[in-house]
């Protein structure tokens, strides 16, 4: 029986082939969609600042995860863990060692980095439900050992560690919100436009490549082991950024922050923003926040249920995400233009 | 400049308001969130994700004050109860929290539920100089006036209640070879820590200390586990699921240790009965409510009154939960610092009246546990009472035992 | 040794739980090529039908039944009616409807049967079995419940057209189609009968941790990590898996000083990716070679 060997067919490829020119927006697209990002916090609440923060935040997390599933093709549902990692060292570091934010963020990205890259090791050998398991067998994990005694000490254990939240620097007659938002503005435009560059340069083809067809791949000289833990490093680097944010806009870390959902949460941003396709971790990321809050203000007691009918209703009319949207409309402003 | 223009209407609008209202009514002081109509106090719970068993109390604080309306209020002003959902998770907690605060600007944030949400939220609403009422855990730190002078708990703490438990074992069973099997995360290790911190110099009295995950479907392995180190005293610091499980696992493995419960999981419907009430004579617990599935409230006018008010304003709803108890307790208190507040219902003066209950008795409290708190006490329930399961019942014994533990 | 044997017997009385619930996900994976997330939840909801139809008076055996019959047309009508249309959408998008099949049952649930547990009988007694009082009755009968399924699904899948043809419309859809096989329904088939196996071990867990909407939550997870233990093609050794996981997490915490109690689950997990990492497919998985 063991023996037995089945052969499959291609064509059954997790994630679809996404040429690398439809990854982004045009330039004038994403000059309006950052005006819109500069003007907007103007004129909002402090609260409205706070989640047009959280989405940011969000959408720097199902980027990164979209590098990794729409870039190398590689799957996870243990994006949580990192995120979780990089909030911990930016609170630590802040509360514990007096460390300045901003510095934080460098040391949450690199350790996750390492984190991310010594975690594909094993990922390599894996693949499919597989490499999911073993994703959401990290996300399972994490809230545990962050919960560990010997790490009490720092970590604060079960009970978490509160943050202070940074003023805005030089005197700038600014709020705590309006200042994290541009701060984080900035850190977002930084990733983004690394992770775009990223996509169109040489590793971003062998990701690409290796997602098309691994074996392909490297009968192509492709590097596969390297480039595939490459994208799981440079995934995670990004998602500990966003954790360390993270820590700053909330205040507060604590293992029950940073459980499967979150990382499920995630994983739904990059479904509904549309896999591959970078600008619609935004989307995705507005998604996750949003959503669930319209879903309760339906129903409270079924509130889970609307969500998960409103989730159905997307994927029924877009099973492509946002980026379906994205190219109908284009083609239709061509169709426009041409007449 | 449209900025310009918007300030503009805005600054003219609370002109108007202050003038209008400071003109008519002199003696009458409101915060934001209070008017001459209505009282605004906001609320977060999960509604969603793994933690949705609490929601009911939410429900059950909406349907309260639905009640207190539909009466005409609290000084003729209607309570507009505002819930949200945070999905037991500490990011969306602020989320909400924020709204409730700068979007439907409410007087109070009351009853959010959970340790690590409300430790979340806790600085920013002192900051901002909000109320954070009556919250819905049990840790020691709520009751800390001094440094957040706008939180205060409701319900006795979890090491006060361990604290119970390990004196009378002191003063019952000197001897006897103490287990604990407690979740691990805030609400179990509070226990634990009441519990080593009750026993001080003979702590080496607890000689297995077994924590379990709520992700595990199934405690039994811990169970053998303990049973294999032979205490004479069992005791469970669990949720009611799980308690349920090491009740009846105990029973399976026709092991007989004395056996103590936390008040979280001592609900005769939900807990005794479903682990089987044979299974469940002699375990010892305290408490300073009343218990719904409990026959022997059955003539109690307060538990009539609760029982009427779950037929007439949540028909259909499940009697044997706990959380439906509370969740009446809890909003009958708010609803009673509101009446004392007056027409003073600016925010300093709810924490004011909160800080100033004396012998409040709510409906579903054990007789003689009264509410009573000072400005330098901020737990407001803080007696429990020992009882033993026997029948189909929880016998009260013992006096009523006070046991605040400070907060550090 | 004795803490040792109790704890392996133990291990084995939970494995079961996981064994039972790992079945059910081999069927949904040969049926469809995936993992479905909302399997413990359609599990959970068809245990609440068998418990309410108990509650109305009807008895044990004819609940039983009934839920069978429920949970397999419910299973078939979510897969023609939610997940045929997603058929050509991509696959990452067939698990976000996984998640949202989840929330909707698991948030209805609550909704109807209220989070307060509830007690659920067993139609085999729970005391002791031959004597030993770590496995009672009730285990053992769950036990060979599985045992009797996995024969079951043995031969259904080896030796019966049906078995035959679904296999092959899952792994070879193509190909399947060509030699008359009607693809579609055979997937359709697929979920009725995993869903029905996730009902038949809904039933079986529900007396050991109590019946309330979220009782599969940790369930799931071990049974996906029992079924890839034990290779998703093999209904064998997804048992095995079971059993395997059931009994390590036991003696991992209770032998692993320190953080063994504490990481039980952690520790479970990580050894079962070293497996995959030898063993790709599984303990008795099949290997699977592509085709460039």
């Amino acid at each position: 029986m063991s023996a037995a060997e089945e052969v499959v067919a291609e064509g059954h490829e997790a994630v679809e082939a996404v040429p690398k020119r439809a990854m982004t927006l045009s330039t004038t697209t994403s000059l309006v969609v950052l005006a819109v990002l500069l003007i907007v916090p103007l004129f909002a609440k402090n609260f409205i600042i706070f989640q047009l923060t959280m989405l940011l935040i969000y959408g720097l997390a199902v980027l990164a995860l979209n590098i990794l599933t729409g870039g190398s093709g590689q799957f996870s549902l243990g994006q949580s863990a990192f995120y979780a990692v990089g909030a911990y060292v930016t609170a630590v570091l802040m509360e514990q060692f007096n460390v300045n934010y901003a510095l934080t963020l460098p040391v949450a990205g690199v350790i996750c980095f390492g984190f991310g890259f010594l975690f594909g090791q094993p990922a390599l050998r894996l693949s499919g439900v597989y490499l999911a398991l073993a994703t959401f067998a990290l996300a399972t994990a994490m809230p545990q050992l962050l919960k560990l005694n010997f790490l009490e000490h720092w970590t604060g254990g079960v009970q978490g560690l509160v943050v202070t939240k940074p003023d805005a620097p030089f005197g700038l007659p600014m709020g705590q919100d309006m200042w994290l938002y541009y701060f984080t503005l900035v850190v977002t435009l930084a990733i983004y436009i690394f992770s775009v560059n990223l996509l169109r340069s040489r590793s971003g083809r062998a990701f690409m490549a290796i997602r098309d067809n691994e074996i392909a791949a490297s009968s192509m000289g492709v590097n596969v082991a390297l480039y595939k833990t490459l994208a799981f490093g440079v995934s995670a680097g990004i998602t500990g950024v966003a954790g360390g944010l993270s820590a700053i806009a909330v205040q507060f870390v604590a293992p029950d922050s940073y459980t499967i959902t979150l990382a499920i949460s995630l994983f739904l941003g990059m479904v509904v923003g549309g896999v591959g396709w970078l600008p619609g971790s935004f989307v995705g990321a507005a998604f996750i926040i949003f959503v669930p809050n319209m879903a309760e203000s339906i129903s409270k007691g079924l509130s889970g249920a609307v969500f998960g009918v409103l989730l159905f209703l997307v994927i029924f009319l877009v099973p492509h995400g946002a980026r379906q949207v994205a190219i109908v409309s284009q083609q239709l402003i061509g169709k426009l233009k041409k007449n | 400049m449209l900025f310009a223009r918007i300030l503009g209407i805005v600054a003219v609008g609370t002109a108007v308001a202050t003038i209008t209202s400071g003109a008519a009514l002199a003696q009458k002081k409101y915060d934001t969130g209070a008017t001459d109509t209505e009282i605004k106090i906001g609320n977060i719970m999960p509604y969603s994700g793994p933690a949705s068993a609490y929601g009911v109390i939410g429900k059950t604080e909406e349907a309260y004050f639905k009640m207190i309306n539909d009466k005409g209020g609290i000084n003729g002003r209607k309570v507009n109860f505002v819930t949200y959902d945070d999905a037991y998770s500490p990011p969306k907690a602020v989320e909400q929290v924020r709204k409730l605060v700068e979007s439907d600007e409410v007087l109070a944030v009351f009853n959010p539920l959970g340790t690590p949400s409300n430790t979340a939220i806790q600085k920013y609403l002192n900051a901002k100089k909000i109320p954070q009422l009556f919250v819905a855990t049990g840790a020691t730190k709520w009751n800390d006036p001094k440094n957040f002078p706008w939180t205060m708990g409701w319900q006795p703490s979890y090491q006060s209640e361990a604290q119970i438990y390990a004196k009378w074992l002191l003063r019952e069973k000197p001897d006897a070879k103490v287990a604990v099997l407690y979740q691990n995360d805030d609400f179990g290790k509070d226990y634990l820590k009441g519990t080593k911190d009750g026993f001080g110099g003979k702590a080496s009295n607890i000689i297995m200390e077994e924590s379990y995950e709520v992700s595990e479907p199934s405690i039994d392995g811990h169970i053998v586990k303990i049973k294999a180190a032979n205490p004479d005293v069992f005791v469970i610091y669990a949720t009611p699921k799980f308690a349920a499980q090491a009740i009846k696992k105990v029973a399976e493995l026709s092991w007989k240790p004395l056996q103590i419960v936390t008040n979280v999981s001592s609900s005769v419907g939900g807990v005794m009965k479903p682990a089987g009430l044979e299974n469940s004579q002699g375990i010892l617990s305290a408490t300073y409510g009343k218990d719904a599935g409990d026959p022997q409230w059955d003539s109690d006018p307060g538990m009539k009154k609760w029982s009427e008010f779950v037929d007439k304003y949540m028909p259909g709803t499940d009697k044997n939960d706990s959380f439906v108890v509370y969740g009446y307790g809890v909003a009958q208190t708010l609803a009673k610092v509101l009446e004392m507040c007056g027409d003073d219902l600016t925010r300093a003066n709810v924490m004011k009246q909160a800080a100033s209950l004396k012998d409040f008795a709510p409906d579903t409290l054990l007789p003689g546990v009264k509410i009573n708190t000072s400005a330098t006490d901020f737990a407001p329930i803080s007696q429990l009472q020992m009882q033993r399961f026997k029948g189909e019942k929880w016998e009260l014994f013992g006096e009523i035992i006070s046991g605040d533990v400070p907060s550090q | 040794m004795e803490l040792f044997t109790n704890q392996v017997l133990a291990g084995i009385a939970t494995g079961a739980i996981y064994a039972c619930m790992a079945l059910a996900v081999v069927m949904i994976y040969q049926a469809i090529d995936h993992l479905n997330f909302a399997q413990g939840e359609m599990a959970m909801f068809a245990t609440f039908i068998s418990w309410q139809l108990m509650q109305w008076g009807v008895p044990y055996w004819a609940a039983f039944v009934i839920t069978l019959a429920f949970a397999f047309v419910g299973g078939i009508a979510i897969e023609r009616i939610l997940f045929k249309p997603l058929a050509k959408a991509p696959i990452l998008t067939n698990v976000a409807g996984f998640i949202a099949l989840f929330a909707i049952i698991n948030s209805s649930a609550g909704l109807i049967w209220d989070f307060t547990i509830k007690q659920y009988p067993t139609p085999f007694g729970s005391s002791p079995f031959l004597g030993s009082q770590l496995i009672s009755t009730h285990q053992a009968g769950m036990i060979g419940v599985t045992l009797l399924l996995l024969v079951g699904l043995f031969f259904f899948f080896q030796y019966t057209r049906i078995g035959l043809a679904m296999r092959a419309a899952a792994s070879l859809p193509e190909s399947a189609r060509l030699v008359g096989i009607n693809t579609s329904w055979m997937i359709a088939l697929g979920w009725g009968m995993a869903s029905a196996i996730g009902a038949i071990a809904g039933m079986l867990i529900a007396p050991v941790v109590f019946l309330e909407p979220n009782m599969m939550g940790g369930v799931l997870i071990y049974g996906f990590a029992a079924a890839v233990l034990g290779g998703l093609s093999s209904p064998f050794g997804a048992v095995v898996g079971g059993f395997l996981v059931g009994i390590f997490e036991n003696l991992a915490g209770t032998y692993i000083p320190g953080v063994g109690n504490e990481l039980k689950l952690p520790i479970a997990l990580a050894l079962i990716i070293s497996v995959l990492v030898v063993k790709p497919a599984g303990l008795f998985g099949r290997h699977i070679v592509k085709r460039v």
